[in-house]
């Protein structure tokens, strides 16, 4: 959604208010420990809330679209039938029950977090300085549809390497199980002229980080 | 309501305790908060030998004040300066350096400020009542990997004198998004 026009004011709110309903912290916190039950990554669940459908997508609260993709990916990958989801109540004990997530081991899982980063052996094709341009679709090149992180307004528009950041997992890779795939990660600063027809200021940019094979040299 | 109805049944099939839900919130209601990215910056304006080391390499400097983990494993820090005003948004979700800010506010998280944040930054600034100088230039990070970028908004005039828990205090969440800058004292 970024460029797009018609969403409003954007409305501040006090450091204090973390959360806004007393539901929401408990969908955060049950995201999070059926994660830990290993069933599927953040790119996963990432692209589970991605491909609610549209019309859902745009009426749902932020965390309802965390309980509708989280119960998606429930039954995708057989935790729960659909008939326990349905009628509200569970038929037997989960054969993953030793994985659950316990109260003495949230703080380690949290400390530790899931680091992207991952060795490789993938040359390095970009510089800091090297003017590169993105794909000219936003699209995930192995599942049609699929999960990509290239954002619709940065595609097909040249840019410059700010920095590497290392070899991290593909997301359009392991987002639908074909691996990490790891690339190098770039930050690549476009200038907002190059972005948006109407920018607010001739300096300005936005910086994206985007993976090698999202770009070519741009001469 | 639905989660709760998830809850149940998730308890139910032996894969959730809840005693382990109460833990993780309790962590982000009240220990994990943007007091710690406040600590970061004010220890940053206080220290240029921290500065620069946390320029260089944030991830590994916030560690060393325990401050990695879930949503900060990749730590980059950007300085805003009288040239160039940093601000962070994430336009395909809702990436946050939750270790040093803690869970991510309304806004953040709303289609408003995912939409315009990269095309109008200094109309959403307006939003939160800050102008910035004509020669000042905007540059947003689009949070599109699992790298999470830290502001370090301005040290404030008049504040020369004042030791790292005094600078804390002027240290808002929103500055450290870029979405606004630091207190004046």
């Amino acid at each position: 959604m970024g460029g797009r026009f018609g969403d409003g004011a954007v409305v501040p709110e006090p450091e204090t208010e973390v959360f806004h309903a007393d539901w929401h912290p408990r969908a955060l916190a049950v995201t999070l420990a059926c994660g830990s039950l290993g069933q599927w990554n953040i790119d996963a669940s990432r692209h589970a809330r991605e491909r609610l459908a549209p019309k859902d997508y745009a009426s749902f609260s932020y965390y309802e679209k965390w309980m509708a993709a989280l119960a998606d990916m429930l039954v995708d990958k057989g935790v729960l039938t659909p008939d326990e989801l349905a009628g509200g109540r569970a038929v037997g004990p989960s054969p993953l029950a030793d994985r659950k997530l316990t109260r003495g081991a949230v703080a380690g899982v949290l400390a530790r977090g899931g680091p992207a980063d991952r060795p490789a052996q993938i040359d390095v094709a970009f510089a800091a300085g090297d003017a590169v341009r993105t794909r000219r679709h936003a699209h995930n090149v192995f599942v049609d549809g699929g999960h990509t992180r290239l954002p619709d307004y940065a595609a097909g528009a040249t840019g410059r390497i700010v920095r590497m950041h290392g070899h991290h997992v593909l997301p359009d890779a392991a987002a639908h199980g074909l691996g990490d795939r790891p690339e190098p990660l770039y930050a690549v600063a476009f200038p907002a002229s190059e972005l948006w027809a109407r920018p607010e200021h001739p300096r300005d940019e936005v910086v994206l980080d985007l993976w090698q094979s999202y770009l070519e040299p741009a001469t | 309501m639905r989660v709760k109805a998830l809850e149940t049944i998730l308890t139910e099939k032996g894969l959730i305790d809840p005693a382990a839900l109460d833990e993780i919130i309790d962590t982000y209601e009240n220990r994990i908060g943007p007091r710690n990215g406040a600590h970061v910056v004010a220890r940053a304006w206080s220290n240029p030998a921290f500065r620069d080391a946390l320029l260089t390499d944030a991830t590994a400097v916030v560690s060393e004040l325990g401050y990695y983990g879930r949503q900060g494993e990749h730590m980059v820090a950007v300085e805003n300066t009288d040239e160039v005003h940093n601000m962070v948004v994430c336009t395909l979700c809702s990436c946050y350096p939750w270790p040093l800010l803690g869970i991510p506010p309304g806004w953040y998280k709303s289609d408003a400020y995912r939409a315009r944040a990269v095309r109008e930054p200094r109309k959403v600034l307006a939003d939160f009542g800050v102008t910035l100088p004509e020669d000042t230039a905007v540059r947003v990070w689009d949070s599109t990997a699992e790298v999470r970028y830290l502001v370090i908004p301005q040290r404030p005039a008049g504040t020369e004198g004042m030791d790292e828990a005094a600078l804390m205090d002027l240290v808002t969440r929103d500055s450290m998004i870029g979405a606004g800058l630091a207190l004046k004292p």
